[in-house]
Parts: C-alpha cells; structure tokens; sequence
C-alpha cells in the first residue's frame, strides 16, 4: 500500500512522516485524541486513565531519550520528577507564580539538576552508572523529606488549582487538553532532536562511545546534554502531576516510578517514541484492567476474595515476564511488524 | 536549466595546505602501558596528498601509532603536530573530538560503526564536527536546522555515490554484510570531510574483488580530492600498489622508511617479516 512514492527532493525525503499512509495513521490518532473525551461521553474514569498516559507518556519519553537513545541507564527517574513537581508545586502555592509558567520553569530547574546528576557518567557506564543515579534518586528525595522550611517536608504539599480566568483546570476534562497538547509538543520536539546532529550524537554515544569521540562528539558535553534534555520533559511530567493532583508527596516519586519508568521503556521499545507512548499505555492500562477483573470476579469466587490482590500483583508481574520472553523489543516491535506485514499487502509474500 | 550532472559536486578535503607540504610530524613518541612499551621513539612525516602506508609485524604499534594520533593514546614523550587552517596543532595536547575537529579522521580496524542506526544516518553522524544548527532551532526543526540538514544530505549523496552505496542508503548498519560496513565506515570518515584520513586495515577479511573494490575507493579520494591517507594494512600487493611511501615498525620501532620498491629490498625489513 506505501509503494509508489516518489521524493523528488531532499525535503521531503527528510520529512517525519514520508508516506500518505503514515500521514493517515498519525492524521487518525491525532484524531482519536481529540474525540476521546466525547466518545467516552465526557466520563471522568476513562479521560482519567487517558490523563495518566498522556503524563506518563512525557515522562516515558524523556526516559527513553536518556537511556533508550542514549545507552544512559538511569534510576533516578522518580526523584527527577520530584523536582519537577515539588519546583512547580512550590512556586504556585508559594510564591504564587501562575501554574502554566511554572512547568517551563520546572523543566529548565529539572534540567539543571539533571545534568548535575550525570556528571558521574563521564567516569560510569552501565550498571555502574544506573547506580550512581539510584543515589541522585535517594539524595533527592531525602533532601525533599528534610528540607522542611521549603518543600514542607514529609508533609503533602498542597497546589492551589490552576485557574484560566475563572475556569478551574484540574478536572480531568479540562486538564485532558492541556497534558495531550504538551504530549504532543514532547513528541514532534523529540523526533526532530533525532533527526539532527544532537539526536545522532547522543545515539553514536549508545552505539559506539569511542567512535562517536573521534568522530568529533565531545562525549562528555553530550551526555550532560542528554540528561538535561531528558530531565528537562521529566520536569515537565512532574509539573503537570503537582497541577493535576493539586497535592503533591514524597512518596509519589520513589524508587518504584523510576524501575515503574523503566519498565515503561522497555516493554514499550527503547529508542523509539511510539514505543514511549505504547509502554505508558500499556503500564496504565494493565493494573487498571486487572483491578476491574479482580471486581468483577469477587462475587464469582467468594473463598478467593482475599487472594484477588495477590493475584492481580502476580499476573502484572508474569505478563511483564512473558513480555520480555516473547518479544524482548518491545510493543514497537509488533508494531512495526504489522505495518511491514501491510507495506506490500495485498501482495505480500 | 542546463543538465547537472551527479557526482562529485562537493570537495572532500578538508585540507588548506598545497600538495607536498609537511602535514602531520610525529616527533620520538614513546608509548608504554605500564611496563610493557608499544612504541619507542617513532617518528615521522606525512606530506599533503600522499598514500603514506604503516606494516609492520602483529604488536609492532601500527596502532597504538593510530590511536596516538587521534587522541585516544597519550604518549609518554613526544609530540605530534598537525598543520591545518593556517595553524599548528599539538595533538599530543588534544581531546578526540578536537582532534577531529582540527581535521583527522580514521576508520577503525575492528568496524565501530553505529550499528542501530541506518546508513543515511551513519554517515552524517561523520558530519558533526561542521554541523552549527542550536539545539533550540534543532528541537523546532526550524529553517537554519533543516536548511542544513538538507544541504549536508546533498553532500553525503556524494560520498554514497562515490562509493556505489546507494542501494543501502536506508538498511541499519548492524543488518549490513562485513564487506559493506568497512565501505560505509570510510564513508563516515569522509563525511568529516578530513584533511587527514587515518585507515586502520581497510581491507582486512576481505576477499580479493572486495580489496580490489576498496583499493579503487581509497585512490579516488586520494587521487580525485587530494585527502591525505595513512593506512595500516596487512596485504603486501595492496601496499606495494597503492601507497606513495611505506613506514614500517617493528617493535615499536620504525625500521625502514621509503618508496614501496626501497622498503621491499630493505634487509631489515626483509628480516623483520622472514625472520634469520
């Protein structure tokens, strides 16, 4: 079905979307985005569980753009988004600056504080270095529990709602337009860094750090980068939960986001953008099913009600497990399997 | 509007010196890793627009030599100059990527391509040393950016030509056949558009039509753009062949120096390689 198309200039060739085909996939989710929230008749539940994607969705990629295309293991995702949302949440409720300033200003503080933090990646590699962000995410959030004059301590931190005029924002309804529109932001931003000498430097560090030097990447000034810019949608990510939330704790952004985080990355496909979106999708989705399949068999199986929990944790855990087995590369992967399978349909061989 | 012909359009020299003069002197550099010595006061020049071939014995430092040179050994004593721009750089002082920047580029003996990423890409990750886009107008994709993400894309079409490539223009190198990814490592170099172009076994694991192909491609850049090349190889035809002058090392020694005919009647040389 994509045959037949012709570039007739670099241009185009060079474009994101190189095909009418691709063109009408992204066309129909941007689509699907837009009518979401009237499809589900405007149901607060279900433009929840969107709102989560969408703010895991940024944070995913940001993630992906350090370690996926990067080859910079990181830990400290939780902590990073800490930042982000205790920056945000501290200067709303504080010092009153309107909310929509505070998340640019929460993703360059975000990103500053990144880069300091990969700074141990110009001696560390690997598990080394995913052990020295594990500390960035422990300094972090012991400083957020004890830094009690600023950030409140180990007490919630509570963000007025942000308001547009009179209009308060925080419904889900209302802040569905606001984390889509900046996921959308996140993701054009991201494809074009790759398709520039930023994104290859940082994919010629992953791939090849020795070549990538004598190529003339000054690696150690491209890392930082790359934890800057990652953290910099990070920051973003964390400043939208403290908005939406209106509430923001400590505990929130534990070791958990940041394994949760990477997860995320590696079912959904490192490197890859859609891969960001798919893996956040699907590490929302899954507990949310299983928790309404765990409902709905309560009554069917009253001696088991106790283990329901249980299992829900298992089956998370195993559907993890066999995911990694069966297609290590991720949901990208099947993606991009179905598309190769229709490239040539109905001729395929 | 006249017919253009493909090819060639863009120079690939990134050298500002006239054929013949001095280039790169390496001068007595000594090289130890702890007690074990890969080099002991080597040194030598490498002169504009010549093939200057290194052979030697396996362990002879043909590249510690290499790696020396770009910055990813540091020599104990010694110095190595680089003329270029109208400057005199001490790589000897230098980090790789300025190094690279100043205008050396090198292929590695064991591929080190960015095997995830596709030809295409591979090859202008070569040009990164002379890309300016921000990273503010990078993440926009806005004009500067794009504009000069267009314009490089049309000076790697040449080198994909040069190198009869364009077939695989869009395969990821990791998928490619051994032959093909030394092709597209060369590839890579020359997208720096280097002055000086350092090739660690370009032909290694090949097999004759391949060197032959290989062979071609080193004299077009040399011969069709004047880059200066220093070559390691292990293949006596090839260096007799191809090269303007050998050097040759032997435990961390330079033991002959000259024309391929002169190296090859060398009795040191001819020792160094038969043995008494």
């Amino acid at each position: 079905m994509i045959s037949g198309t012709f570039h007739t200039s670099y241009r185009s060739d060079m474009a994101l979307r190189r095909t009418w085909l691709e063109r009408l996939r992204l066309g129909l989710f941007i689509a699907f985005v837009l009518a979401f929230p009237f499809l589900v008749g405007k149901k607060p539940y279900p433009i929840f569980l969107m709102n989560q994607i969408g703010i895991a969705t940024i944070g995913a990629i940001g993630l992906n753009i350090l370690v996926g295309y990067t080859g910079q293991i990181s830990l400290g995702q939780g902590a990073f988004m800490a930042v982000g949302a205790y920056t945000a949440g501290i200067l709303t409720a504080r010092f009153g600056v309107p909310w929509w300033l505070t998340i640019p200003i929460a993703a360059l503080v975000t990103a500053a504080i990144g880069a300091v933090f990969g700074i141990p990646s110009l001696r560390l590699k690997g598990l080394y270095l995913a052990i020295a962000t594990l500390a960035a995410q422990e300094i972090i959030i012991w400083v957020v529990t004890h830094w009690e004059a600023v950030t409140g301590g180990v007490d919630a931190l509570v963000v007025p709602p942000p308001m547009l005029g009179s209009l308060r924002m925080n419904t889900d309804f209302r802040f569905y337009w606001i984390i889509w529109a900046l996921a959308g932001v996140t993701a054009l931003l991201t494809a074009n860094l790759f398709r520039t000498r930023y994104g290859r430097a940082f994919i010629a560090i992953r791939d090849q750090d020795i070549a990538a030097e004598v190529m003339g990447v000054n690696v150690f000034a491209y890392k930082l980068l790359a934890f800057a810019v990652s953290s910099f949608f990070v920051g973003v990510t964390g400043a939208l939960i403290a908005h939406y939330r209106g509430i923001v704790t400590w505990e929130r952004f534990t070791i958990d986001v940041s394994v949760l985080y990477l997860a995320m990355i590696i079912i959904g496909g490192l490197g890859s953008i859609s891969g960001s979106l798919f893996g956040a999708a699907f590490m929302t989705l899954l507990p949310a099913l299983l928790t309404n399949l765990g409902r709905s068999l309560r009554g069917v199986f009253p001696a088991m009600d106790e283990f329901i929990p249980y299992l829900q944790q298992a089956s998370f855990g195993l559907v993890i497990i066999l995911f990694l087995i069966l297609e290590p590369e991720g949901l990208k992967k099947i993606w991009d399997d179905i598309k190769n399978y229709f490239a040539l349909w109905p001729f395929s061989y | 509007m006249p017919l253009q012909l493909r090819g060639f359009r863009h120079p690939l020299n990134g050298s500002t010196l006239e054929p013949g003069q001095t280039q790169l002197r390496v001068e007595n550099i000594h090289l130890a890793f702890g007690g074990v010595g890969a080099l002991a006061g080597v040194s030598l020049e490498v002169r504009q627009s010549e093939i200057l071939a290194i052979i030697g014995p396996n362990g002879a430092g043909k590249t510690s030599l290499l790696n020396s040179i770009s910055g990813l050994y540091h020599p104990q004593k010694g110095r190595i100059v680089f003329y270029n721009h109208g400057r005199e750089y001490e790589l000897t002082r230098m980090k790789p990527h300025q190094i690279a920047a100043a205008g050396v580029a090198r292929s590695f003996q064991n591929i080190e391509l960015f095997r995830h990423m596709t030809v295409l890409d591979n090859l202008m990750s070569g040009a990164h040393v002379h890309m300016r886009a921000g990273l503010f107008s990078s993440l926009f994709y806005w004009g500067p950016a794009q504009r000069e993400q267009i314009a490089f894309r049309d000076f790697i079409e040449d080198i994909i030509d040069l190198l009869e490539i364009p077939a695989i223009r869009y395969k990821k190198v990791g998928a490619l056949a051994y032959g093909l990814q030394k092709r597209v490592e060369l590839g890579r170099a020359l997208a720096m558009r280097p002055a000086l172009l350092l090739l660690d076994e370009p032909m290694a694991g090949m097999n004759t039509e391949e060197k032959e192909d290989m062979a071609r491609f080193i004299l077009d850049v040399n011969e069709e753009h004047g880059v200066t090349i220093v070559l390691i190889e292990h293949d006596m035809g090839v260096v007799m062949d191809i090269s303007d002058r050998v050097v040759v090392l032997n435990f961390g020694r330079k033991i002959a120096e000259g024309t391929p005919e002169e190296v090859s009647k060398n009795p040191a040389v001819i020792e160094a390689y038969l043995g008494h």
